[in-house]
């Protein structure tokens, strides 16, 4: 998995690209997150746009880093997330969880409300 | 046949499931999550089985008989009980970071079933209906046309 994070304003995008599955990026979105959370980072959005594969190695990292940035006061919110990722957060009802957009300056401008 | 308990085997193991699924019409959709249940059997077995144990190994058995994709996927651990394994959807559970793969499992397969091997281990066995899989995307195909 790669990340790439880019900042608009206050708010700290994560492009991720590749897999996000046990033994391959699971760790690395965790270290990747904690790091911007470490920065004093609280407000992020993470773009799902190129993940090819999660599993539930991925998906415990993602409730995780959600929980991390939660706590401490943030807010962690879903882009473009791809339509397979989109069922496997549903069926395990995480959908309900995370706020999810499909267009990043509606994303960004939701941080300011 | 034998993996030894690294997580790179899975992709493997999945690449070698696609082959044995060439040829035989299934659907994209139903082939994609049977691999995702496939990648969590043995990611199960490598890190809660084996243990990541190096000297341990991953027994797997896959076959197409009658329609019905059986995989069978025997760790060397210490085995464990599936009925203790918590619900993933309780509200509780529903923020643990691990616990999910069983059910993934569950949702994306016909039939899974995990038994205690004699001598130590756990067995877990998957079963799709590949012909079932072939009928409803037909009907899905047909209801959108």
């Amino acid at each position: 998995m790669k990340a790439n994070v880019r900042e608009a304003g206050d708010v700290s995008i994560v492009d991720l690209k590749g897999k996000i599955t046990i033994g391959s990026g699971d760790v690395q979105l965790r270290e990747v997150i904690n790091g911007l959370v470490d920065k004093g980072k609280k407000n992020i959005l993470i773009n799902m746009e190129e993940v090819t594969t999660i599993d539930s190695s991925g998906i415990g990292e993602l409730v995780g880093c959600y929980t991390s940035v939660t706590n401490k006061g943030g807010k962690l919110k879903l882009l473009h997330l791809p339509p397979k990722i989109n069922d496997v957060l549903t069926v395990t009802q995480l959908i309900t969880v995370f706020d999810v957009y499909d267009s990043e300056p509606e994303a960004l401008a939701t941080y300011a409300a | 046949m034998s993996l030894s308990s690294r997580f790179e085997n899975i992709e493997l193991a999945q690449h070698l499931c696609g082959k044995l699924l060439e040829g035989r019409e299934v659907p994209e959709e139903t082939r994609h999550w049977l691999l995702m249940a496939l990648r969590e059997a043995l990611a199960n077995a490598i890190k809660h089985g084996n243990r990541q144990d190096a000297a341990k190994r991953i027994h797997l058995e896959m076959d197409v008989v009658d329609e019905n994709l059986q995989i069978r996927i025997r760790d060397e651990g210490e085995g464990f009980e599936p009925s203790q394994v918590d619900d993933p959807l309780a509200p509780e559970n529903r923020l643990k970071t691990s616990g999910r793969g069983i059910f993934y499992m569950k949702t994306f397969m016909d039939d899974v079933r995990f038994q205690r091997v004699e001598g130590g281990g756990m067995e877990i066995v998957l079963t799709k209906n590949l012909g079932s899989a072939k009928e409803s995307a037909k009907e899905k195909e047909g209801k959108r046309t």
